[in-house]
């Protein structure tokens, strides 16, 4: 047998492994609109554990953090600068916003809006502004789909059918099994992903070099500026580093896929006590970093630096292995992306389509519109994927920046009864403009500094000025509104 | 929403301060330690200090969090 058979039968058998568990997670129970999007509220410490890090994990780590080391050296440390700190603030805020959560029977993050700010203008506007920072999200999941696939197949698979098929697997579960069939896929994805980068990580330095300390001494010897910010770029400084930490350590769990997620757990202290450990699994991050450090030496110049882990696992290991790569690679696409769409549908059909055009509809309604977006959804992904337009890459590239604009609306909404509905509303509005401003007309960085930072500062500000300007409004979550979000 | 404790606040923002904020003070090469370079092994030993801090911290907020609590909605 050839090594591109091989290759392929391993990422297949991994990838219909991945959907069976997908499947069979959601058979045996009623799929209603509260299962379907958070679970009935019952996952216990392991499977939010296992759920956080499937969706934290995606291809974008997988590729990019030895990419980012590749190409770009120590500014690549600003993901091990953020990873503890987000979970630090997630301490403070999905705790809380579980315990709103369950009183109001919340399923999205426009949920929280609307109740919170009884206002269903401001609820569709933050799942509208959700749903574009998403798409660009899932597009690039694809992409590294189907690069994955493409090279550890030896372009067995090209990466047009690669995405067509496995995004048909990815919605077929998430139809079927709503969020309990993406947290049971992460199980396999995240004990794949964790074996793969241990092992990759420990052996290509151990290979190579003799160790990882030889081979450290080796880079501070021919490549000594590499290893400290800013690395091989001129603007991504001490203080780019510090804007960006911040930026997405409040900003991470704004994502509308991540703030949902929260409401699956069974408890407010499983989150709680998730936050304190979810530390540890960076662990495998840095072992990312190592390998694409090892391939600034080895294969230097290649034109692609996402692609040197996946180099470097070809040009080291036999075809069996790079085809486990390969399976894991495609699952941690897809997982993510199973919770993206999941997401994007739920917003748009509860968030936007029930309380602006028929506002008679009832969840069995919604949860059928739903289903009918995650297809559409899909098919607009795929579209976008394969005729990929640059814009929207780098769009994703800062998307981060554009949810993270929620931050101020979440974290006053849950601990200040001085925020006001106009405020919140001019804040994100802000933020969103001045951010997609500075990154359309590339100035991400500006003046050195993260430009989601510098549009979350203008942010805060408009929001502290119009809530002092207006009246104050009744503290809190009223009893008034939750009608309109549990029918 | 009850605001977290100051206990809990202070306990958090060491890992902000010592990942973050001081940056310039340990982003270099030597020494190196464990066959790292300061810049790397600094971060990496934090990725195992900070669940230490959060620990302190949930030990902290958790008893307060499962005491009976009147209306929602902070007082700022």
């Amino acid at each position: 047998m050839n090594a591109s058979v091989i290759a392929l039968a391993f990422i297949s058998v991994i990838v219909f492994v991945g959907a069976f568990i997908g499947f069979y997670a959601g058979t045996r129970r009623k799929m209603d609109l509260e299962q379907w999007t958070v679970g009935d509220r019952g996952f216990g410490m392991l499977l939010v554990w296992l759920l956080m890090a499937g969706e934290v994990y995606t291809t974008f780590t997988f590729l990019g953090a030895s990419g980012w080391a590749y190409s770009k050296g120590a500014p690549v440390l600003y993901v091990l600068g953020y990873q503890p700190l987000m979970y630090v603030v997630s301490f403070f805020i999905l705790p809380q916003v579980w315990e709103v959560g369950r009183k109001y029977r919340l399923q999205t993050q426009a949920d929280f809006f609307h109740v919170r700010y009884n206002n269903k203008y401001l609820a569709a506007f933050v799942a509208l502004v959700g749903i574009i920072f998403i798409i660009p999200y899932l597009q690039l999941q694809l992409m590294g789909l189907g690069m994955i696939v493409e090279v550890a197949s030896y372009g067995a698979i090209h990466r047009i059918p690669a995405m067509i098929i496995s995004f048909i697997i990815v919605a077929a579960f998430v139809l079927t099994s709503g969020i309990r069939g993406v947290a049971w896929v992460s199980v396999l994805k995240d004990l794949l992903l964790l074996f793969s980068a241990v092992f990759v990580g420990v052996a290509i330095p151990y290979i190579y070099f003799g160790g990882i300390g030889r081979m450290f001494a080796e880079l501070a010897r021919a490549r000594p500026a590499h290893l400290v910010m800013p690395g091989a770029t001129t603007n991504l400084g001490h203080s780019w580093y510090i804007s960006t930490v911040v930026l997405v350590a409040v900003g991470f769990y704004m994502w509308p896929q991540f703030f949902g997620a929260s409401f699956s757990a069974k408890s407010s202290d499983t989150l709680r006590r998730n936050a304190v450990v979810m530390p540890f699994y960076s662990i495998t991050m840095p072992l990312m970093f190592f390998i694409g450090l090892a391939a600034t030496l080895i294969v230097p110049g290649l034109t692609n630096g996402d692609l040197s882990m996946l180099t470097m696992v070809r040009k080291t290991f036999p075809a069996w292995f790079l085809g486990l790569i390969g399976g894991a690679g495609a699952l941690t696409a897809m997982v993510p992306a199973g919770v993206m769409i999941l997401t994007a549908a739920t917003l748009f059909a509860k968030n936007m389509c029930r309380p602006i055009l028929w506002p008679g509809m009832t969840d069995q309604q919604v949860a059928k519109l739903a289903k009918i977006t995650v297809l559409l959804i899909t098919i607009a992904a795929l579209c976008s994927a394969i005729y990929s337009s640059p814009t929207l890459v780098a769009l994703l590239l800062v998307g981060y920046g554009g949810v993270a604009q929620f931050f101020p609306g979440v974290v006053l909404g849950l601990y200040s009864k001085r925020v006001t509905t106009a405020g919140v509303f001019a804040g994100v509005v802000t933020g969103v403009v001045v951010f997609v401003a500075l990154a359309l007309s590339k100035h991400d960085p500006a003046m050195g500094l993260n430009a989601g930072f510098i549009a979350l500062c203008c942010n805060v500000a408009v929001v502290a000025a119009v809530s002092l300007l207006t009246p104050a409004q009744r503290g809190g979550f009223d009893e008034q509104s939750r009608a309109s979000i549990a029918a | 929403m009850r605001k977290p404790s100051v206990g809990a606040i202070l306990l958090a923002f060491i890992p902000f301060v010592a990942i973050c904020f001081s940056v310039s003070l340990w982003d270099r090469i030597d020494p190196m330690v464990l066959g790292l370079p300061f810049n790397f092994f600094w971060l990496i030993a934090w990725l195992l200090l900070t669940p230490v801090c959060m620990w302190g911290a949930y030990r902290l907020e958790a008893p307060r969090a499962s005491e009976p609590h009147g209306e929602d909605g902070g007082t700022l």
